[in-house]
């Protein structure tokens, strides 16, 4: 029986689906060739992202999670076209993105941009904060000189830095503050959309508030619409509309964030949603512990890519795929998973490990 | 009174606290002066003969001695620094751009154009130096222009992979891929972005390996190859000297001096410089 895959759920792109979402990802993939020996031979693939879709709405938060290696960096670089693509299609404000050529390509890079986790290796440590900033106002814009240090001082004092800034090296700031210079970069072309590629994951706790904080009044204030990539719930519930859940390669929860907090299917999320630290220490809670690592994207298990970890899996479960699927009662609520089911919180209670 | 320091302020604070470095620079100058107004400064014509006064010793008027010819040694250094020096800045410039270019792009693109690039890179260095120069200079002919070209030719290959191994981390790192993001193109992304992150290293290696075709060119003059006589070169006068080596070393020994004192001016220089081109390091 062929299962509908979310990008044949998706409706085809039409007008009313250009106002309404900024970008629709179809059937994305993106296959790493493992090459060896002295003829550098293809010996295997890893399959860093194998068949993700999803949309964003305009003005709108997808907060993709997952653990380290499930490929959802890549999903953010090969949407920005800095990673090519295997296969799929992105579909960016009406156009084609992988079929752009380079220079319209250059200048759709002006509305998506990207922001970094390692606000230490994003910033060039050989340029002032005025040419990171305004580099690109420069060479898409021409604009220069004292011009070009207004935009700069501006976009610095927008991001809650000062004017005083723009002519140190990023090794004078705090990683705080150089996430702040990492945004002021990917805002000064005045972009519609941006990738957050876990941008709070190197901070020290007490600056992540303020750096989810900043982003979120700048979504308010120039109607951004973000890609939200994190490895953490906590984080993402804070900031997302949508959510959508990543194993190996492949989405395994989508849904919005109200549904996906109350009611979570997959046995992955709710293992996820069990490690977030909860403030009322009274309260038990149960933690679902994981037990061995993310199997390597280049061996992938058979059937479900979750099934040797999961605590619910079934024989079925190592033989057959299990694709997307509606599960939820009303709300689009699209899960992987066979045993999941629409019914609230009944499920799959019995195979969770007590902590 | 606090105040910010200009980035030239911070980069001479930075150098001066460096004492081996500030030698070198002081050096460095000194000798390219020498070269420059060495017919200011040369007390005889380094060309002049003079039979009755060969192979003399220190003397009042010759303070370096006389060679095999009765010509002034001190003034033939004087003249030497000349030869040496445009050889010596001019190959590793030369190698230096051609080197750094075709490295860069090989460790940019990897693929079929890095193994093709960095092959020819290693089959050149699998011949010594002074082989490899010594062919060319043969195919070529010898002249200063040539003797250029030659040197510069074996510079290539050392700047190559050099470069090349600098770009394999830096294109991967994230502020490339932040400039690749806001759609600059690559001429840019490797002069403005990666390339002021490489330049210590290549200028360090430069100042290096200014001493290498230095001692390059003395070598070629040494078998005969190089600046023919009887222009003087620092090279083809330790030439001459080895053949009086037992009854006047110090034509020898003073033209090595003199190729050593440049070198070692140079690498102090390089290192000083090398701190001051990292904005870190110069964190005053």
């Amino acid at each position: 029986m062929p299962v509908p895959h979310l990008g044949e759920m998706l409706p085809k792109k039409s007008m009313d689906n250009t106002d309404k979402y900024l970008i629709e990802v179809a059937d994305l993939k993106t296959h790493f060739a493992v090459r060896k020996g002295m003829l550098r031979r293809v010996a295997g693939w890893v399959k860093a992202v194998d068949g993700v879709s999803f949309r964003i709405g305009r003005g709108k938060t997808l907060g993709l999670v997952g653990e380290s290696g499930c490929g959802k960096t890549t999903v953010g670089r090969t949407i920005l076209r800095l990673i090519s693509a295997t296969a799929g299609q992105v579909t960016f404000d009406g156009s084609d993105v992988f079929r752009l050529p380079g220079s319209a390509m250059r200048r759709m890079r002006r509305d998506m941009q990207l922001v970094f986790q390692d606000p230490y290796g994003s910033l060039n440590p050989r340029m002032t904060v005025d040419n990171i900033v305004g580099e690109a106002l420069t060479v898409h814009e021409g604009v220069r000189g004292r011009k070009r240090r207004d935009r700069v001082v501006s976009l610095l004092e927008k991001v809650g830095l000062a004017a005083h800034h723009a002519g140190r090296y990023p090794h004078e700031f705090s990683g705080g503050q150089r996430q702040r210079i990492g945004i002021a970069r990917a805002l000064a072309l005045g972009p519609k959309f941006i990738v957050c590629d876990e941008p709070v994951s190197a901070l020290d706790v007490s600056i992540q508030s303020q750096i989810i904080n900043l982003l979120q009044d700048l979504q308010d204030e120039l109607g951004l619409t973000y890609l939200f990539i994190a490895h953490d719930l906590a984080v993402v519930e804070h900031i997302s509309d949508h959510v959508a859940v990543m194993y190996l390669g492949r989405i395994v929860e989508y849904t919005d964030r109200d549904e996906l907090y109350a009611n979570p299917l997959h046995p992955y999320t709710r293992a996820l949603m069990s490690a977030i630290p909860r403030p009322e220490p009274q309260r038990r809670h149960e933690r679902i512990v994981l037990h061995g690592e993310v199997p390597s994207p280049s061996n992938p298990p058979s059937g479900c890519p979750f099934h040797p970890r999961c605590p619910i899996a079934q024989e079925r479960c190592s033989r057959e795929v299990q694709h997307l699927e509606q599960k939820g009662q009303g709300k689009e609520h699209l899960v992987a998973c066979w045993k999941a089911t629409g019914g609230q919180g009944a499920h799959c209670a019995d195979a969770h490990d007590v902590v | 009174m606090y105040r910010e320091l200009s980035v030239q302020q911070k980069m001479w604070l930075t150098f001066r606290r460096n004492r081996p470095a500030l030698i070198g620079a002081v050096v460095t100058i000194l000798i390219i002066m020498i070269a420059i107004f060495a017919p200011c400064i040369a007390p005889h014509d380094p060309l002049i003969q003079d039979p009755a006064i060969r192979l003399e010793g220190m003397t009042p008027d010759h303070r370096l001695g006389t060679d095999d010819f009765g010509r002034d040694v001190l003034s033939r250094i004087i003249y030497g620094s000349r030869i040496s020096l445009v050889i010596g800045l001019a190959s590793v410039l030369l190698g230096m751009v051609v080197g750094t270019i075709v490295g860069m792009i090989a460790g940019y693109y990897r693929g079929k154009v890095e193994t093709l690039i960095m092959r020819g890179v290693d089959v050149m260095m699998c011949f010594p130096d002074l082989i490899l120069a010594i062919v060319i200079t043969a195919v070529l002919g010898a002249n200063l222009v040539n003797l250029v070209i030659t040197l510069g030719l074996v510079m290539v290959p050392r700047f190559a992979r050099l470069a090349h191994g600098q770009l394999l981390s830096l294109t991967e790192s994230e502020y490339v891929l932040a400039a690749r993001s806001i759609g600059f193109h690559v001429p840019r992304i490797l002069g403005r972005h990666i390339f002021p992150n490489i330049f210590g290293e290549l200028f360090v290696a430069a100042t290096l390996w200014v001493g290498v075709a230095i001692r390059l060119e003395a070598n070629l003059a040494f078998v005969g190859l190089g600046i023919a006589p009887p222009t003087p070169t620092w090279g083809n006068m330790i030439r001459e000297g080895v053949d009086v080596m037992i009854s006047a070393p110090w034509i020898s020994i003073y033209s090595g001096l003199a190729i050593l004192i440049t070198i070692l001016a140079f690498n102090m220089l390089g290192d000083g410089l090398r701190d001051i081109a990292d904005p870190r390091l110069r964190g005053i």
